[in-house]
C-alpha cells in the first residue's frame, strides 16, 4: 500500500486544464521527484495533492484515506507539510517564532521536536533569535523546511528547494532532505536541478504537459537515454 | 538657576504635558489603525466613530453607575464604566465584520473597495452615536481636576512659573503605558499573539501552518474594538465628548499611523508623540518663553506662533504629506499604502 496516492489527477485554473491525467506516489522514508519543463504542471501537481487547486477528476489519498475533499489546513492535521517555492517564511519573524507557529496546530509541548530541527539544521540554532527575512537564501530554506517539519509529518512535500540557492548549498540541501527521509518521512519534491534531484530519488516522475511522461526510479531515469536526451540536457 | 528653571516650567506646562497626554490618546488609535491595517490589510476610516462608540457607551454606563450612587472618586467614574465600554465597541466591532467585512474579505475585495466601505460604515455608525447620544458636548468627567495645581506647584518650586497637571492627563498616560505594555506582551510572547503577527506577515504561509483566518481576523477586532475603546474614552476625559471630534480626530491619528510605518505597532506609538508634539508646538506662542531667553525687558513684538490653534490639523495633514512624499514606508519600514 503505497502511503500518498494521487491518481489520475484532472484540473487546472479557470477553465483551462493544466493537469491532464497524472499520477503521482510516494511511500513512508521514499523520495519522489517530479522533473519536467516548464509548463508541465509540476507545481501544479502539487497544489492538487496539497489541495489548493479543485480538481474536476482525480482521487488523492494518504494511508489508504481518500483526503480528495479535504481543504489544504485540514490535509495539515492529516500528516501533509508543504514548503512553497517563495514567501515561504515569516520575514518578520524570528527562526524560533518561524518554527513555534510551524507548530501552531501541536498545542503539546513543542521543545523536543524543535531540538530534533535544531539537530538537523545547527546554523538555525545559531541564529534562533534573528529575523527569518535578514538571513541568506540557503538559511532561509532551512527555516522553510523546518517550519514544515514542525507538525511532524508524515508527508514532506518540497515546491523547487533549491531554487535561487548556491550549488554548494543545494547539495547540503538535498543531504538533509535524504536525512529527513530516512527518518521515515514520505519526501515529495519538484525540482529543477532535475539530475541532481534525480540522482537522490527513489521513486522519479516526468511530466509533460500535464502527463506522466516517464516513471521509474531515479537512477533508471538517469539512465534512460530518451530521458536524458529531452529533459537532462544530454 | 531660576532664570533657566522657569522657561522650562513653562515649555513643560504647555507643550510636554499636553503633548504627553495628547499623544498617549493617538497612540492608542493608531495602534488600533494600524492593527487592522497590519492583519485586515485596509485603512479603516471608521476608526473614529468606532472610539466614539466605545466613549459614548462608556459615558451611558457612567450615567447608570453614577444613578445608583458608585462612584471610586477622587478617580472619574469613567474608569469603573470602562469596561462596559470596551464591550460595547468589541460587540460593534464583531457585528460590522460579521454583516459587513465579512463579505468583501471572502471576495479578496481591493484595498480601495475596502476603504471606500469604512467610510460608508462611519457614517452610518457616527449616525447611530448621534441618534443614540445626541451632538451635544458632554462632560462626564467627575473625579479630581487637577493632580497639581500651578499655584501649588509654585508655592512648592518658589518659581514664578507654574506647572499643572491635569488628573485627566496623568490617567491618559498612565493608562497608554499599562495598555501598550499588554499589548506588545500579548503580540510577542502568548501563542494567539504570535499567529496574528504571523498570519499578518504571511497569510498563506499562516494557513499552511494551520493558523485560522476567522480566529486571528476575531481576535484582531476585539482588540482594535478595545484600543478605540480606551482611546476614545480618554480623549472624551481629557477634553470633554463630543460626537463630531472623533471625526476630526481621523487625521492626526492615519498621520500617526504613516508617519511610524503602518502595519508596525511600535511605529504607531512613536508616530502619535510626534503628531502630537508637533501640533501643540506649532500652536504655542513662544513670546514669554523667549521673553525670559532675550536680555532683561526685552520682548517679541508678535506671539511668535507658527500657527494659530483653528489650523492645528494643517499640523497632521503636512506631516502626512512630507512622510509620504519623502519616506514612505514610514519611519519602521512599514507597509506602503
Amino acid at each position: 500500500m503505497t502511503f500518498l496516492i494521487g491518481e489520475n489527477m484532472v484540473g487546472g485554473y479557470g477553465g483551462t486544464d493544466i493537469l491532464n491525467g497524472c499520477s503521482i506516489r510516494v511511500d513512508l522514508g521514499d523520495i519522489a521527484v517530479v522533473v519536467g519543463p516548464n509548463g508541465a504542471g509540476k507545481s501544479t501537481a502539487m497544489k492538487a495533492i496539497f489541495g489548493m487547486l479543485n480538481l474536476r477528476s482525480g482521487k488523492i489519498s494518504i494511508g489508504g484515506e481518500d483526503i480528495t475533499a479535504l481543504a489544504p489546513f485540514e490535509r495539515v492535521k492529516k500528516g501533509m507539510a508543504f514548503v512553497p517555492q517563495t514567501h515561504n517564511v515569516f520575514t518578520s519573524m524570528t527562526v524560533e517564532e518561524n518554527l513555534e507557529m510551524g507548530a501552531f496546530i501541536n498545542t503539546g509541548p513543542i521543545a523536543g521536536i524543535m531540538e530534533q530541527i535544531y539537530e538537523l539544521f545547527p546554523v538555525l540554532k545559531e541564529k534562533r533569535h534573528q529575523c527569518a527575512g535578514e538571513l541568506s537564501g540557503g538559511q532561509r530554506q532551512q527555516v522553510a523546511v523546518g517550519r514544515a517539519l514542525m507538525t511532524e509529518p508524515k508527508l514532506l512535500m518540497l515546491d523547487e528547494p533549491t531554487a535561487g540557492v548556491s550549488p554548494i548549498v543545494m547539495d547540503e540541501l538535498f543531504d538533509r532532505i535524504i536525512e529527513v527521509a530516512r527518518t521515515g518521512i514520505a519526501v515529495l519534491m519538484v525540482e529543477q536541478n532535475a539530475k541532481q534531484a534525480l540522482a537522490i530519488a527513489d521513486q522519479g516522475f516526468v511530466l509533460v504537459q500535464g502527463e506522466n511522461r516517464y516513471t521509474d526510479s531515479g537512477t533508471a531515469l538517469l539512465r534512460n537515454a530518451d530521458v536524458r536526451k529531452a529533459f537532462l540536457g544530454g | 538657576m531660576e532664570t533657566l528653571l522657569n522657561p522650562l516650567v513653562l515649555l513643560a506646562n504647555f507643550i510636554l504635558v499636553p503633548g504627553l497626554a495628547y499623544g498617549s490618546q493617538l497612540a492608542l488609535g493608531a495602534l488600533g489603525v494600524t492593527m487592522v491595517y497590519a492583519v485586515l490589510n485596509f485603512s479603516n476610516f471608521s476608526h473614529g466613530e468606532i472610539m466614539s462608540f466605545g466613549a459614548m457607551c462608556t459615558i451611558l454606563a457612567t450615567y447608570w453607575l453614577q444613578s445608583i450612587g458608585l462612584s471610586i472618586s477622587p478617580l472619574p467614574t469613567a474608569l469603573l464604566a470602562l469596561p462596559f465600554g470596551i464591550l460595547g465597541a468589541i460587540g460593534l466591532c464583531l457585528l460590522l465584520d460579521r454583516l459587513v467585512f465579512r463579505f468583501y474579505r471572502h471576495q479578496r475585495a481591493s484595498s480601495v473597495t475596502y476603504l471606500i466601505v469604512s467610510i460608508g460604515v462611519m457614517f452610518v455608525i457616527g449616525g447611530v452615536i448621534r441618534f443614540i447620544i445626541g451632538p451635544d458636548d458632554r462632560n462626564f468627567n467627575d473625579g479630581d481636576r487637577f493632580l497639581l495645581k500651578a499655584r501649588a506647584f509654585k508655592e512648592i518650586s518658589g518659581l514664578s512659573e507654574g506647572l499643572a497637571i491635569k488628573s485627566s492627563q496623568a490617567i491618559t498616560v498612565i493608562t497608554a503605558v499599562i495598555v501598550v505594555a499588554a499589548i506588545f506582551w500579548f503580540l510577542n510572547r502568548t501563542r494567539t499573539g504570535k499567529s496574528m503577527r504571523a498570519y499578518a506577515d504571511n497569510q498563506d504561509l499562516a494557513l499552511l501552518s494551520g493558523i485560522s483566518p476567522d480566529r486571528v481576523v476575531s481576535i484582531t477586532w476585539v482588540i482594535t474594538a478595545g484600543l478605540a475603546a480606551i482611546a476614545g474614552t480618554l480623549y472624551g476625559l481629557d477634553k470633554s465628548y463630543k460626537p463630531l471630534i472623533y471625526f476630526h480626530l481621523l487625521l492626526p491619528i492615519f498621520a500617526a499611523a504613516i508617519v511610524g510605518g503602518i502595519g508596525q505597532p511600535l511605529g504607531a506609538i512613536l508616530g502619535g508623540y510626534i503628531v502630537a508634539f508637533s501640533e501643540v508646538a506649532a500652536t504655542y506662542a513662544f513670546k514669554k518663553f523667549l521673553r525670559y531667553l532675550g536680555p532683561e525687558g526685552w520682548s517679541p513684538e508678535d506671539l511668535v506662533q507658527l500657527l494659530s490653534t483653528e489650523y492645528k490639523f494643517a499640523v497632521s495633514f503636512l506631516i502626512l504629506v512630507l512622510v509620504l512624499l519623502i519616506r514612505p514606508t514610514g519611519l519602521f519600514k512599514g507597509r506602503v499604502l
